[in-house]
């Protein structure tokens, strides 16, 4: 055996170890949950047999009935991306510029916007709820002092989408900042003279010059976030008073309607993993798509 | 011939070991001495003798996580293990109520769990179906005697003509009033509201208001507490409605008749302003601190109330409507599991576990400890109960109190939670809500049914 092949051998072995992590852990639960979407699925009954895409069936009942909580759940998921998503890169970026300007106190800075990232989802949540809280919370209290009417934020269905995505914008941003701020810095800063003597202006320079060598993270981040957007369960539990969704499925989310369908009452583990192959299908088409549609501008 | 030298040998080491842990038993403040001896008596008894010394059968026994029972079901079982030695039980009460059906089904998946477990009333069906609890062997809890001895709460658990599970104690609904309130109100501070018009006259006097927010509540619909039970029960049928039909198939509750009584609910909030769930972080927890007059809870409450510091609260019996009284009856009981039955010793050890913790004495063990009533007649019967000015009007309530049938109870709550919100909220019309929600369960009941033909 050559040393080549011998090293190559050695790179598999490693690699092994990884490799059997992911197929337990990751792969093979996906595979098994696709099994049991296929079946009348109750974890306390020893039989759950193959049911002829029962489940199925009633997934697309579900979403074709507008009044359904699961289709209700659909929707507020979209809402939650499409709202969320965009806010986040938006703010993320902004901040991250204004980071990348400053030289003094900036890892302080970085330190203040990264804390609510590594902080629990579930801490976080219940301080928002105070801060929402209709009669002695800290933002009617500031509204009050400008003759705002006070407002009922997460408990009222019009205004708890809005505010359940602010708390998860919130969250993520330090997250979203440091990332840009890794982009930013990786950036020569060879173009930007050569953009100042060409007389660009600022408006010029951040699209001609930033956003596009900043691609490859904004791709990154626009799949990843849209994700985590896809998946938002903690917040919402912890943000709606009954763990619900609330109020009125207002803001329930298709993982909250997977964990209530497989681990509620009902125990219809079947349907919980049908809607998690829904969503699984879901992400997966929309991550390739946004893959497909903003890498091809990195050929600069 | 033969059986009656069993009888009678199984009679004899019974009442050996009667003797021999009859010391051990009876210094114990609750007696379930007798159950020792009826279960001795009984002419059924398993004929085979103890297991001999030095051989010890383990069961284990799941509750969910709830401080007073932990400690009710921890004297029982001291006290079983000494009545019989040979049988170890092993406690699990970790489990918290939401993730107890979770946690019951991964332990099954995995072989594991319990071989006697309590479950809600509610659950029946469901666990039933599921395969996962046995039938109470008809031998050993012959179902007349069970019709005879147990509040005819425990009827509505009888599943496809069977019982399967059965309890130690029983919960009503009653209403809690804060005496110091009604004081300040002008208010007799000994005379709850007897009707519900009064009920809805003392709710608006005992609210008070500083600057448009409410400072003190009268009254608050606790929709997610135990609002929907006595919207269900024991409102729909003070309106002249009946809840469900006799067989438990067809829903009634989306009619007109119990859209009245939905409206006289959702008035308090969207009409009269006299308190509301949103605040004070729910009604539960406002009575507590004394910031709601009056609550409609279960006796389970009592024991958190009683230690509350500075509240002076009365217990009522359930205001009425046309002298019509209904109440809705709860309760957690205990079923045998598949489990156990797979192994004969350990489903002997089981059964004996269950008959013991399921007599008159333990229900007088255990309203001692949670406030909750005997399930067994006689316990019940106790004319200090009746006196006790707290637990009084929970055992005078028991006779009418109604156990519902439900098919997926969280999804029926949840059903009323919603259309109460979308009354309050968004404005819906209450009997569009209200017909909604019973859309909703009754395309539950006719999957249940369908599966149940």
């Amino acid at each position: 055996m050559t040393l080549k092949n011998r090293r190559i051998l050695w790179a598999y072995l490693f690699l092994l170890i990884p490799l059997t992590f992911f197929i337990v852990v990751r792969t093979g639960p996906t595979l098994f949950a696709f099994d049991i979407s296929l079946r009348n699925y109750n974890p306390m009954a020893a039989d759950k047999p193959y049911n002829d895409f029962a489940n199925f069936a009633r997934l697309f009942k579900d979403l074709a009935d507008p009044d359904h909580v699961t289709r209700k759940a659909f929707e507020n998921t979209f809402k939650y991306v499409l709202i969320g998503m965009p806010l986040q890169l938006s703010i993320g970026l902004l901040f991250a510029m204004l980071l990348n300007t400053i030289r003094r106190l900036r890892t302080l800075y970085r330190v203040i916007y990264f804390i609510p990232f590594v902080t629990s989802a579930v801490a976080v949540a219940w301080v928002w709820r105070s801060l929402y809280m209709p009669d002695f919370g800290l933002f009617n209290l500031i509204l009050e002092l400008f003759g705002v009417p006070s407002q009922r934020f997460l408990l009222d269905p019009a205004q708890s989408l809005p505010s359940v995505t602010a708390v998860v914008v919130w969250q993520g941003l330090g997250y979203v900042i440091i990332i840009f701020l890794a982009g930013l810095q990786g950036i020569p800063e060879t173009f930007y003279e050569a953009a100042r003597v060409d007389g660009a202006n600022r408006w010029k320079i951040f699209t001609k010059v930033t956003l596009p060598l900043l691609n490859p993270t904004l791709v990154y981040l626009l799949v990843l976030q849209t994700i985590a957007f896809l998946r938002m369960f903690a917040e919402v539990v912890n943000l709606s008073r009954q763990g619900d969704g609330g109020p009125v499925n207002s803001t329930t989310t298709v993982v909250l309607r997977v964990f209530r369908e497989s681990f509620g009452s009902s125990l219809n583990m079947g349907y919980g993993a049908a809607i998690t192959v829904m969503l699984f299908v879901i992400i997966m088409t929309i991550s390739l798509v946004q893959m497909r549609l903003t890498q091809r501008q990195v050929e600069y | 011939m033969k059986s009656t030298k069993l009888t009678f040998l199984g009679l004899a080491s019974a009442l050996i070991l009667a003797a021999c842990t009859g010391g051990a038993a009876a210094p114990t403040a609750a007696p379930v001495a007798p159950a020792a001896t009826t279960a001795a008596a009984k002419p059924t008894e398993p004929a085979k003798p103890a297991p001999a010394a030095g051989e010890t059968i383990t069961i284990e026994y799941w509750q969910y996580n709830f401080q007073v029972r932990i400690d009710a079901m921890n004297d029982l079982i001291k006290q079983f293990e000494a009545a019989n030695p040979g049988i170890k039980v092993v406690h699990n009460s970790e489990i918290p109520n939401a993730d107890f059906q979770t946690k019951i089904a991964a332990a099954a998946a995995a072989g594991a769990g319990p071989d006697v477990v309590t479950l809600f009333n509610g659950w029946v069906p469901a666990w039933v179906d599921a395969g996962y609890v046995i039938p109470l062997p008809e031998k050993d809890f012959p179902p007349a005697e069970i019709e005879k001895n147990f509040t005819s709460l425990v009827q509505g658990t009888k599943f496809q003509g069977k019982y399967w599970a059965i309890p130690t104690a029983v919960r009503s609904l009653a209403l809690f009033w804060n005496k110091d309130m009604f004081k300040a109100a002008g208010l007799d501070p000994e005379k709850p509201p007897a009707t519900l018009d009064e009920f809805v006259d003392y709710a608006k006097k005992l609210t008070k208001t500083e600057g448009g927010k409410i400072t003190q509540q009268g009254f608050a619909v606790e929709m997610n507490g135990q609002a929907h039970q006595w919207f269900r029960e024991v409102l729909t049928r003070q309106f002249g409605e009946t809840p469900f039909s006799a067989d438990n198939k067809t829903i009634n509750y989306g009619s007109a008749k119990a859209c009245e009584a939905f409206t006289w609910l959702t008035k308090f909030e969207t009409d009269y302003k006299t308190g509301s769930n949103d605040l004070f972080d729910g009604a539960t927890t406002a009575f507590t601190n004394g910031k709601l007059a009056m609550h409609i809870d279960g006796s389970f409450r009592l024991g958190a109330l009683n230690s509350a510091k500075g509240l002076n609260f009365g217990v009522a019996v359930l205001p009425t409507r046309n002298d019509i009284k209904s109440n809705f009856g709860s309760f957690w009981t205990h079923g045998i599991t598949k489990k156990a039955a797979a192994d004969p010793k350990k489903l002997e050890a089981s059964i004996k576990f269950l008959k013991f913790i399921t007599t008159p004495a333990a229900g007088t063990l255990w309203v001692k400890y949670t406030g909750e009533l005997p399930a067994q007649l006689s316990a019940a019967a106790d004319p200090a109960l009746a006196a006790d000015p707290k637990l009084g009007a929970f055992a005078k309530q028991m006779p009418y109190s109604i156990a519902t049938f439900f098919v997926d109870e969280a999804k029926q709550r949840q059903a009323l939670i919603d259309a109460f919100d979308a009354v309050r909220l968004n404005k819906v019309d209450p009997c569009k809500a209200l017909a909604d929600a019973a859309k909703k369960d009754q395309a539950l009941y006719d999957d249940f049914w369908a599966k149940h033909k």
